[in-house]
């Protein structure tokens, strides 16, 4: 549709009092581009969702779309396509009343307004569904209705705050897909905020990282699940354990063992290794890759259907998360307390800057 | 300590416990209907004896005899009529002013951040704490003839003779809507308050201006208390006594003080019995037209 502008962000600040919520954030939104905001509660992403949807005035800053200064445009007239956490559908009017209510503003002639919102009914396979209350729908159902109220006068940007979190796992899951799918189909340009890095990376374009009112990272998923550039980007992104590191002479020593990596980040003294658990394997001596080695003590096997968790403890006594695959012909787990040797690829490794920052 | 072994074949040929279960049940339910019982006691002794008892004297006769009399008479002559009439008036008006009063309250309180609207809600309910007597004869005070508001007035030089602010209509109203103002604002408040703010940004963002948003959103969801508030202060101002007695200085006769007339000067029981039946289902109909009005909601208990 067409409907592809860029959003520029420049040196947005508001702070309360003397917290600063958001402290001079840059932030550039590719035209078309599927971005989400991720952070730990109180990290500013809502607060820069907020801002961007108008409906926080900030301290100082210039927010773009396209060539448009939009800092001091009221919310109404800024054509946003804006989903809520709790959906904020109005409970006095029915579904169709609800999809409509955007066209109506609009002046948009009653026909074409009835045309409209029945296809958005079909696409959003609500067919048949236009004159139920909001309060006969089930939360699959609400989401919808809310996501074709956001898109149905086409937009120029789409904005969505968390507006999974209320939809139990599988649903959840589910919806992810089809709002990827959405938004491929219209190629709006989209700001997602949410707290759930699995969403995160299955959805986006790209994933701004927040961390205490900045941009602590913006990168394509799997760029910032394999390189997450700092301990608290690589703690917020997926699942990892964490060794530290003692670098003298070049030479980097973990656990008591010498290990190599790619990139060492520092020349002498302390880092961090990131060891995600389905990167580490058991060691049979079948590998053909050089591995960093590590002998350790299974703690505990934790079957999960899909995967297989080993608790295991390092000589040093780091703890040490592996996760494997399960299949039906698996040999019996090692059983707690028998030793064991696991390793990770050398171009796997990734050591990182220790800036004594954690997401916890 | 070892714990007890369970004997399980000891039931197998029993009920499993059945008819005991279900005894704890029947137990269980008599004992919560127990709680309740003094307060159900209570109000049959204090509510439902005495509206019976009045009820059964309006329709007798001065000698006792079964007679619709009391009534007929209600028919016939045109002053209960009038009565009827003004008490209708006087609570429409005070429940009017009190809406355009109460909403722009209620309204400004329920956007202020929780902690300053507790503070003013204080400010709304002061006068629920101080005696109905004494307020009302505080609006005397100052709105008698050497009263403050005339005093201040005439000092000013805004009229040269005392206006007369008490002693009719316009002074039992204003004594009126000030004390039942709060009945309105409180239901009102508390509906506003639970009208999500999200739902008026969700407005904003698909194009309302915030006057559309205010009226196309917030208004309609602020019905139900409205309806509340407006059906509980008509209601009381059926029925009320003392400030229309102080203010109205006798110009202003509502049912009450009509029945306190008959009781007090002609004791007339089945009279005033009588009057108090009308108005007590005056009331009922109110209330129930009040309940369909805002369904579910507020007043009447209920979810959404």
């Amino acid at each position: 549709m067409g409907n592809a502008l860029p959003i520029a962000v420049r040196h947005l600040s508001k702070a309360y009092g003397a917290v600063s919520v958001l402290d001079d954030v840059d932030l550039d939104v590719r035209p078309g581009e599927f971005l989400t905001l991720l952070g730990p509660s109180g990290s500013g992403k809502t607060t820069l969702l907020m801002a961007i949807a108008g409906f926080l005035r900030p301290d100082k800053g210039s927010i773009r779309f396209g060539e448009q200064e939009v800092v001091r445009l009221a919310p109404h007239k800024r054509e946003i396509g804006m989903v809520f956490q709790n959906y904020a559908l109005f409970p006095h009017m029915s579904v169709a009343r609800n999809i409509g209510f955007p066209l109506r503003l609009r002046r948009v002639p009653a026909p074409e307004i009835a045309r409209r919102v029945e296809a958005a009914l079909e696409m959003f396979q609500l067919g048949g569904y236009g004159e139920r209350s909001i309060t006969q729908l089930s939360g699959g159902q609400r989401q919808r209705v809310a996501l074709a109220r956001a898109i149905v006068f086409e937009p120029r940007i789409i904005l969505m705050d968390e507006p999974l979190s209320a939809l139990d796992k599988q649903l959840r899951e589910r919806m992810q897909i089809e709002l990827r799918q959405l938004h491929d189909r219209l190629g709006t340009t989209t700001v997602y905020v949410t707290h759930d890095q699995r969403e995160a990376l299955t959805m986006s374009d790209r994933i701004a990282v927040l961390d205490r009112g900045r941009i602590a990272r913006i990168d394509a998923p799997r760029a910032i699940y394999d390189h997450p550039g700092s301990r608290f980007v690589a703690e917020f992104i997926g699942e990892s354990s964490f060794l530290d590191v003692e670098v003298t002479d070049g030479i980097c020593r973990a656990a008591g063992s010498v290990v190599r990596a790619p990139h060492v980040p520092v020349a002498r003294g302390r880092c961090v290794m990131m060891l995600r658990p389905e990167r580490l394997r058991i060691l049979d001596g079948s590998e053909s890759e050089a591995m960093n080695r590590f002998d350790g003590t299974v703690q505990s096997a934790i079957y999960q259907g899909d995967t297989l968790l080993l608790q295991i403890v390092l000589a040093d006594g780091s703890p040490v998360t592996l996760r494997m695959a399960t299949r039906g012909d698996d040999a019996p787990p090692p059983a707690g307390g028998s030793p064991i040797a696991v390793g990770i690829a050398v171009g796997d490794t990734v050591l990182l800057a220790d800036e004594g920052r954690t997401a916890a | 300590m070892s714990a007890p072994a369970l004997n399980l074949s000891r039931d197998v040929d029993g009920d499993f416990h059945a008819a005991a279960l279900r005894r704890d049940h029947w137990r269980e339910r008599l004992g919560q209907a127990a709680l309740a019982a003094p307060a159900l006691l209570l109000v049959g002794v204090m509510v439902l004896l005495p509206v019976g008892w009045l009820f059964g004297l309006s329709f007798q006769d001065d000698a006792g005899a079964p007679s619709l009399e009391h009534y007929r008479r209600m028919l016939a002559e045109p002053s209960y009529g009038r009565t009827f009439r003004t008490t209708f008036e006087i609570s429409l008006a005070t429940t009017a002013i009190c809406i355009l009063l109460g909403y722009p309250l209620a309204y400004f309180l329920s956007q202020l951040p929780r902690r300053a609207a507790n503070l003013c809600m204080i400010a709304v309910l002061l006068p629920f704490w101080t005696s109905l007597l004494v307020r009302t004869y505080a609006w005397l005070v100052l709105l008698q003839r050497s009263g403050l508001i005339n005093t201040w007035g005439m000092d000013l030089g805004l009229w040269s003779e005392p206006l007369q602010l008490v002693h009719n209509v316009g002074g039992t109203l204003i004594g009126m809507v000030h004390i039942m103002l709060p009945f309105l604002v409180l239901p009102l408040y508390s509906t506003m308050r639970g009208i999500d703010g999200d739902l008026l940004r969700a407005a904003s963002s698909l194009g309302s201006t915030p006057a559309h948003g205010f009226w196309s959103v917030f208004f309609p969801l602020s019905l139900p208390g409205l309806a509340a508030g407006s059906a509980l202060v008509f209601v009381l101002c059926l029925g009320f006594y003392v400030t229309p007695a102080m203010l109205g200085g006798g110009k202003v006769t509502m049912v009450s003080n009509r029945i306190a007339n008959d009781i007090e000067l002609f004791f007339n029981w089945g009279a005033a019995s009588a009057l108090g039946v009308v108005l007590l289902a005056i009331t009922l109909v109110v209330l129930v037209l009040a309940a369909r009005l805002s369904r579910g909601a507020g007043l009447f208990g209920g979810g959404h």
